[in-house]
């Protein structure tokens, strides 16, 4: 074999299929809106009972986290994700599901070091690098507006 | 009307999405990362808050709203707190979702059972 | 004694026999092609265990007891156990071992395990270092994905090249004699790393290393692929076997009339693997439960079974290594 790694990567580059991009996209654009649709559903009911516009974003929040939490829970997600790709990923229930997940899988190592440990595995760092944003915005609008 | 908008909205930024993960490298983690970041970037500049007025849960429900929110809290920490705000606002602008999702996280891992999917 | 032919081979001058195998694979692998050639399909993808890692462990030593009764032979009668997995610390085969009181050898070679094994075991049985010995290898889907990729109940996507890490074990007991089916050659091959980096892909990361593995056997037994009614690598798949192709056809080989491989038969293509299956217990369970029961028939005479590997671990890939591929393969010949 007599290939330069730069050869062989053209080579298997060419071998290896791409993932089905538009078949991909619609999946995740219905299963994605549909997601949020039951969001605005249940951000609707909230209004309704009289919640202001930050109280019923927040009992949406805890409402979508919770639907993703029992469709993890129940062995559903991962089936959907399966097909939905970034339409069950970007929305605040894959947020849920990132933390399900290693919790269910992990529980066999004990519930401290195990489940609660793991627990941030994967969505972690989406804390981390968010809410130092807020608190890097918020130091920015501060020394700007004092 | 609103829900035409959410599941546009929604679906939009979600297929966009996918274009990140089947075109480049960038595992999930990576794309969300961003994705929170955008977020309180664009509504850092005021942005996201057009996004959210036409599109409803569409914009808040994915993750970008997740950033929408920890900025938007950030700003009402800073003007109701001043500079103890800028570290606690975003935080409890999204306190309900993080609280929430430990708590869930581990409700479901205590009641269910890992299961096999290789069936399926 | 064994004797050193060519760069590479090393051909045995009383090859060792395979008395017995066995081959015990989870449901899944069980509804695939192969199906009906496998010793157990378990419908208990726990094994009765409590944790995966475990299962794994009593799935392979489900399946080396099967192997030693197909065979006669009492565990006691083992001189050695060779036995390897994907987990860390290769702690599903010493799990699995623990209680069997034997001399143990843990081997690890990614996929390439039970190739590595039998040659192993060969070359131990003709020098004379033991008599019997046992070589295994399993993979339990549920106990890699944990450890390589993401919790089960994440919800993530596979691209097409992806292979699916199979539940499967596969053990097969080596003796002096006692079979017509007989170890003639085997050869170890070096780490070939050609900059794939995409766990993904792993079909691509290994082909290089069959390629060089494989050539090296050609030249040193100067035999040429219609020599072998079969040659098969574990577990390349679709798109590893298709490369593996292209690369030897470059040097003038071809392969394609004899060639097939582990990860392309173990699964139907509505199974949703991708690119098919992969994992220790892919090519050791085919090779145990379905091309030695061919060569047993005398439907199969003079097979290569070239194991390949993937080598990394979740760490160096997050330093940013790419994966060497490893092939080790040995020519197993039906005496008449």
């Amino acid at each position: 074999m007599n290939l330069t790694k730069s050869e062989y990567e053209r080579l298997y580059q060419k071998k290896s299929p791409d993932s089905p991009l538009w078949k991909d996209m619609l999946w995740a654009g219905l299963i994605g809106g549909a997601i949020c649709t039951v969001g605005q559903l249940v951000s609707n009911f909230y209004k309704g009972r009289g919640l202001d516009t930050d109280g019923a974003a927040a009992a949406t929040a805890i409402t979508m986290v919770f639907l993703g939490a029992l469709l993890t829970g129940l062995h559903l997600y991962d089936k959907l994700a399966k097909h939905a790709g970034a339409g069950t990923i970007v929305p605040i229930t894959g947020f849920a599901n990132a933390i399900v997940s290693p919790a269910m899988e992990f529980k066999s190592e004990g519930l401290v070091l195990g489940m609660a440990a793991k627990l941030f595995v994967i969505a972690g760092p989406v804390l981390v690098y968010g809410i130092s944003a807020s608190v890097i915005y918020g130091l920015l609008l501060f020394w700007m507006g004092g | 009307m609103e829900y035409l908008n959410a599941f546009i909205t929604g679906g939009i930024i979600c297929a966009l999405s996918q274009i990140l993960i089947d075109k480049t490298k960038l595992t999930p983690a990576r794309i969300l990362v961003s994705y929170v970041v955008l977020g309180v970037i664009l509504q850092g500049f005021g942005l996201y808050q057009n996004i959210v007025d036409f599109g409803g849960a569409g914009a808040t429900v994915p993750l970008l709203g997740f950033g929408y929110s920890l900025a938007k809290g950030a700003a009402a920490g800073v003007a109701e707190k001043g500079l103890l705000g800028a570290f606690t606002g975003g935080v409890s602008g999204a306190a309900g979702g993080i609280a929430a999702a430990i708590v869930f996280g581990c409700l479901f891992a205590l009641l269910s059972r890992p299961a096999d999917k290789s069936g399926n | 004694m064994a004797k050193r032919l060519g760069k590479r081979t090393i051909a045995f001058q009383q090859p060792p026999a395979i008395m017995a195998s066995a081959a015990i694979v989870g449901e899944k692998e069980g509804q695939g092609p192969l199906g009906q050639f496998f010793d157990v399909v378990s419908q208990d993808s726990h094994f009765g265990q409590k944790s995966w890692e475990l299962a794994e462990s009593e799935m392979q030593k489900q399946t080396i007891a099967l192997a030693v009764e197909k065979a006669g032979l009492q565990m006691t009668d083992l001189d050695c156990i060779l036995a390897g997995d994907l987990l860390n610390q290769c702690i599903g085969s010493s799990l699995a071992s623990v209680e069997a009181h034997l001399p143990y050898l843990g081997l690890y070679g990614a996929c390439s395990t039970m190739a590595q094994g039998l040659a192993l075991g060969a070359a131990l049985i003709d020098g004379g270092a033991i008599r019997k010995a046992a070589a295994a290898a399993s993979s339990h889907f549920c106990s890699a994905e944990r450890q390589y990729r993401f919790p089960l109940a994440y919800g993530g996507q596979r691209p097409p090249t992806a292979q699916w890490t199979a539940t499967a074990a596969g053990a097969a007991i080596l003796a002096k004699g006692g079979s017509k089916i007989r170890i003639t050659h085997a050869i170890f091959g070096e780490m070939v790393d050609m900059g794939v980096k995409d766990a993904n892909n792993m079909g691509s990361a290994m082909a290089p290393s069959a390629c060089d593995t494989l050539e090296h056997l050609f030249e040193d037994t100067h035999t040429q692929p219609t020599d072998y009614d079969r040659i098969l690598t574990g577990d390349l798949a679709a798109v590893g076997a298709d490369l593996l192709v292209t690369l030897l056809r470059k040097d003038g080989i071809d392969i394609t009339p004899v060639y097939s491989d582990c990860g392309s038969l173990l699964y139907g293509s509505e199974q949703d693997t991708h690119a098919g299956g992969s994992g220790c217990g892919c090519s050791a369970a085919v090779v145990c439960g379905h091309i030695l029961r061919d060569m047993e028939q005398g439907t199969l005479h003079k097979v290569i079974f070239a194991g390949t590997g993937a080598l990394m671990s979740p760490t160096s890939l997050q330093q940013g290594q790419s994966i060497a591929g490893i092939c080790h393969a040995v020519v197993l010949e039906r005496a008449n």
